[in-house]
């Protein structure tokens, strides 16, 4: 199969002759499609089967046939289990994928999250039967404002990008509030995260972008040139995505806030200094803050998330519904827009289950917990970066970095090795790769997020395997990198022909044979 | 036959009223395998800088824009079926669409084939 | 602290090696006036145990949907998840997986969701599904945006039958623009959205089971749309209605939006939820979310990617269809697993046993004096008027034990007309003895 410059297969190689199942070798199994081992009679759920004497169903009965496979509850706890033995997941080896925070998931966080009392209520059940849930939310809700010094918070984004979503539409709502209107314009860094700009132009902003400077950080001389009476916002991350803290954040804050505009701050690297700096200490409007990421909720294969976003005190009239508050016969939910104020962005109070883990993991580290957990964070990435920047070829170096270390691909020039090709290297030696070419300002970027979890015994060993890849590399050793992965469930696999044409579902093999005419 | 290009790496090959648009080979090199091309409508008016089809690669989609004002006269159907064109042959098999020019004096203020080279050091 | 292995020798040794004095050397970026300046006045770490009975002790003030009769749904609906489900999606390589951006170590996520795909895509009779959105609402509003960006056109009528929350979402995701068009409510499962539609219309949003419980005409209004060169949205509540109803993509829909929920998924207080979302082939490149597709590897075996995600990555950012970013992969995954254990005989079962369950509530409901049952078609929810208004009257019945549905009002204050509505669901978990208590309940507060 021919690759392209990049390393990956282009689609142009020969079809295979379709799927033949096999067992697999030792403990690395193939598995089969549901629908391949599954059928419309199997079912591993016992139901009665009962008469409908006058059904209701208006003549709207279903005709087209549902063909859903179903398995018995043994053959369904092997489907899933043999599955899941394809995935690589935190708690089988470290996951140093960068601004994703990849941190240990505690099992107690689990375990409360299922009590009945949080799991079995409804979202629209009387307030007077959940208030130990709104209690609830107002305990995370007091953590989240207190480790940030703001004044008020919206717990209900469903992930970071919606927060995002919502804070922008807060700063948006304040100004037409305001009569402010006329101001059109938003701020965004070249370093910034790509959802960032999506999300001022979804809401009609014209995104102006800051230039990064050459140590990764943004001048504050920059923002200024560029602020005008027609600037609504600027879109700031801080630790920022090349893993530094942006020195001059303060004289930011305060030459954006002169020129009439809001700050809003992508909290995705909140992991770097919960507990040790409080983001309303540096002038931030509003924060979204990923409980997936900071607060240890499970990554989940890419899902559910929760994106609560601390909102300063100019900001707070305008959270949206709903939100808890004390009333006179305890705790009030507040499910009505009042005023200016933005309305509902899901239905319901958010994402709840995500709430408890997160609460409970916030308990058990507690406040000196916390704090600890993000200078080791720091410790961590520092620590990778000082044993491998002999090796590696480090863009800012000047800076001590937060808690990612970032290295760009000229250690590599030479070698034909691309960073793509030493990221699959490193499957092979048992690591999930670092995040690629991402921050787009460093070329062939790999950004190392260790997390605190990692022990020292782990990133040395870490640091012990990327070394040797490296001085591989440098010996001449591409074939190692250009042909990885050779020992996980599969090799490269072909994302050409998978857009050109795309097979987005299973199809009995005469009906593909039927469509494909 | 002249060939222009512009500084978003389309290039116009300029045959009598007509031009031949679709992407420099750099610009395919950047993109990576093509896996998708939206073509313009045969008649769409265009002005200079207008959006006029889509390519989608694994790596980005992006916007193919008029170099020149005029009317789309006629698509590249082969693409449809077969987006990698753009990549094994992109100033020949791999073209987009023809335009009918409606201006010939906005052929002037694109770029040169040296200027161009010297844009994509 | 039990979460972090070093030992604080093993913090100095680090230290060493970066040749930093100590931790603050390493915030030396961040401005004196900011670093450690406060007292956070936050508890110290604590043991598990005590976490747990803190948690424990907050949980204990809610009143849980098997401490009494139940019968609250209006868009989350309670029903039996196997343990089977709960135990495999707390496996580690299930739950502490990321997204599946390196394919060759995620084929059990990717596989999964391909199957994920799949199911919904048959259950909605649509051609392809994605990975999942965050929930129903958002699917929603993302099902309109998408409408005008296949139509180019900006109208958008939402029928009074569509969850009011959903509804909420659309208006704050369309900034309330002028093209937004919200018909009343319509709890008696009337009012014509068909006369809504014009040549500028990109498409009408229909719910069925509507949020009152109604079964509206989808072919009729699939038909109404076309004709004007319009799109059909329709979304669904309760996902087990689809193993009695027809599949929407048969009577002629173009994207189908579903709160998945029902399938495998706790009801949470709200979240975490499951967007599903299906539509037409020729409509993909336009659809917001992941999607995976099968491949083969560098070695001719077949294996599973993210694919199509240029569109959400758009090199114009301000072009790219969505800002989403996350899935709900854990909830899909549940839904998966459920789904494939009950498969379509499973299924089938659990509809019909909704539905005669939701019969028979009906049927009691509709002997009790002071209430009118307002619905001729229901699946598994329906809507009654009753004779004293339905907010107190709820509470009342809460104080009494007994969770017996939602008042309108909750959703619609401003509306007097439906002051004193009550939406009630069954499931296959309601009994017999919970539908008796409930009517002898209401029965002697409606005396």
């Amino acid at each position: 199969m021919s690759m392209n410059n990049q390393g990956r297969p282009t689609g142009t190689g020969s079809i295979g002759s379709g799927f033949t199942s096999t067992s697999g070798s030792a403990l690395l199994p193939n598995e089969p499609l549901l629908f391949e081992i599954g059928d419309t009679e199997h079912s591993g759920v016992d139901l009665p089967d009962v008469e409908i004497s006058t059904s209701r169903l208006g003549g709207f009965e279903r005709k087209m046939p549902l063909d859903l496979a179903g398995l018995t509850e043994p053959e369904a706890m092997r489907h899933y289990v043999r599955l899941s033995r394809l995935n690589h997941s935190i708690d089988s080896g470290m996951y140093p994928l960068g601004s994703c925070t990849m941190k240990h998931n505690p099992r107690l966080n689990e375990k409360m999250a299922r009590l009945p009392g949080f799991s079995d209520i409804h979202p629209l059940q009387p307030v007077s039967t959940v208030q130990g849930a709104l209690e609830m939310m107002n305990q995370l809700s007091h953590w989240l404002m207190t480790l940030t010094n703001t004044a008020a918070v919206a717990l209900t984004p469903k992930a970071g990008a919606h927060g995002e979503l919502l804070g922008m539409m807060a700063i948006k709502a304040a100004q037409d509030a305001a009569g402010q209107s006329h101001r059109r314009i938003v701020l965004v860094p070249e370093s910034a995260h790509g959802t960032n700009p999506a999300t001022a132009a979804f809401l009609g902003y014209s995104v102006k972008p800051i230039p990064a400077r050459d140590d990764g950080t943004v001048d504050v001389q920059a923002v200024k040139n560029a602020l005008s009476p027609d600037v609504a916002a600027i879109m700031l991350t801080n630790p920022n995505t090349c893993g530094l803290f942006e020195p001059q954040v303060i004289e930011i804050a305060e030459a954006v806030h002169a020129a009439g505009a809001f700050f809003y701050c992508d909290g995705a690297n909140f992991n770097a200094i919960m507990g040790v700096v409080r983001p309303g200490d540096l002038g931030i409007d509003a924060m979204h803050i990923n409980l997936h990421k900071t607060f240890s909720t499970p990554h989940g294969g890419g899902g559910p998330g929760a994106g609560p976003v601390v909102l300063s005190a100019a900001l707070a009239p305008f959270a949206p519904v709903p939100f808890v508050r004390k009333g006179s016969n305890g705790l009030d939910l507040v499910e009505h827009a009042e005023g200016g104020a933005l309305g509902r962005i899901t239905a319901f109070q958010g994402q709840m289950g995500m709430y408890v883990r997160a609460l409970t993991y916030m308990l058990s580290h507690g406040g000196d917990g916390l704090a600890q957990a993000a200078q080791d964070a720091v410790l961590n990435a520092n620590y990778i970066k000082a044993r491998l920047q002999h090796v590696f070829s480090v863009p800012f170096g000047d800076y001590p970095t937060m808690h990612e270390a970032l290295f760009d691909d000229s250690f590599l020039a030479g070698t034909g090795v691309t960073t793509l090709d030493f990221a699959k290297a490193l499957i092979d030696e048992g690591f999930h790769p670092m995040t690629m070419y991402f921050p787009l300002v460093v070329h062939g970027a790999m950004l190392i997020e260790p997390t605190e979890s990692e022990s020292k015994q782990t990133l040395d060993h870490f640091c012990d395997v990327m070394e040797e890849l490296a001085l591989d590399a440098k010996a001449g050793n591409k074939e190692r990198f250009t042909s990885a992965p050779l020992k996980a469930p599969r090799r490269r696999l072909d994302e050409t022909r998978a857009a050109r044409s795309p097979i987005l579902k299973w199809e009995r093999p005469d009906e593909a044979l039927k469509a494909a005419e | 036959m002249t060939t222009k290009f512009t500084p978003d790496h389309e290039y116009i090959r300029v045959e009598g009223s007509t031009g031949i648009v679709g992407i420099t080979p750099y610009a395919q090199e950047a993109l990576g395998d093509i896996v998708f091309v939206e073509l313009p409508s045969v008649g769409k008016v265009l002005k200079k800088g207008d959006e006029a089809a889509v390519v989608e690669s694994v790596k980005a989609a992006s916007e193919i824009y008029a170099p020149v004002s005029g009317t789309v006269t006629e698509v590249n159907d082969a693409l449809t079926g077969n987006p990698g064109l753009i990549n094994s042959d992109p100033e020949a098999a791999g073209w987009i669409y023809k335009i009918a020019i409606a201006d010939a004096g906005e052929i002037d203020s694109l770029l040169d084939s040296d200027a161009y080279a010297e844009l994509t050091l | 602290m039990r979460y972090l292995p070093h030992s604080d020798h093993e913090r100095a040794e680090m230290l060493g090696v970066i040749g930093a004095t100590d931790i603050d050397a390493l915030f030396s970026a961040v401005p004196k006036s900011a670093l450690k300046t406060f007292d956070l006045g936050l508890p110290a770490h604590s043991p598990e145990f005590l976490v747990e009975a803190h948690m424990k002790a907050l949980a204990a003030k809610n009143h849980a949907g098997a401490d009494g009769p139940f019968f609250v749904g209006a868009g989350a609906y309670r029903h039996h998840v196997p343990a089977t489900v709960d135990h495999l999606i707390q496996r580690s390589e299930w739950l502490t997986a990321y997204t599946p951006y390196q394919p060759e170590i995620s084929q059990g996520t990717l596989q999964m969701l391909f199957e994920f795909q799949t199911q919904v895509a048959k259950l909605t009779g649509m051609d392809v599904a994605n990975a999942s959105l965050y929930d129903g609402s958002t699917g929603t509003a993302e099902a309109v945006l998408m409408a005008r960006r296949l139509t180019r056109r900006n109208k958008v009528v939402l029928s009074g039958g569509l969850h009011p929350h959903y509804r909420d979402v659309v208006r704050a995701y369309l900034k309330d623009d002028a093209d937004l068009e919200c018909l009343s409510a319509s709890p008696e499962g009337q009012g014509d959205i068909l006369d809504h539609i014009d040549e500028q219309t990109a498409a009408i949003v229909v719910q069925t089971p509507d949020f009152y419980g109604h079964l509206r005409n989808i072919k009729t209004a699939a038909d109404a749309a076309h004709a004007k060169g319009a799109l059909l949205i329709v979304v669904i509540t309760e996902v087990v209605s689809l193993g009695l109803l027809e599949a929407p993509g048969a009577l002629g829909a173009d994207i189908v939006v579903a709160e998945g929920q029902s399938i495998g998924n706790a009801l949470n207080f709200g979240g975490p939820y499951l967007g599903l979302m299906a539509t037409r082939k020729e409509f993909i490149r336009q659809m917001p979310g992941r999607l995976c597709g099968e491949t083969v590897d560098a070695e001719g075996q077949r294996g599973f990617v993210l694919t199509l995600s240029t569109r959400e990555q758009h090199i114009r950012r301000e072009k790219a269809t969505s800002n989403i970013c996350t899935n709900s992969g854990l909830c899909a995954l549940a839904f998966s697993i459920h789904m494939g254990l009950l498969g379509e005989a499973g299924f089938t079962r659990l509809a019909r046993l909704n539905h005669a369950n939701a019969c028979k509530l009906a049927d009691a409901l509709a002997a009790v004096n002071g209430v009118e049952v307002l619905n001729s078609t229901f699946f598994n929810e329906m809507t009654i008027r009753t004779s004293l208004p339905a907010a107190a009257l709820i509470e009342r019945l809460a104080q009494r034990g007994i969770l017996a549905g939602v008042p309108v009002s909750r959703l619609e204050p401003t509306d007097a007309s439906i002051a004193n509505l009550i939406v009630l669901a069954a499931t296959e978990l309601t009994t017999d003895a919970d539908i008796a208590a409930l009517c002898a309940a209401l029965s002697e507060e409606l005396k």
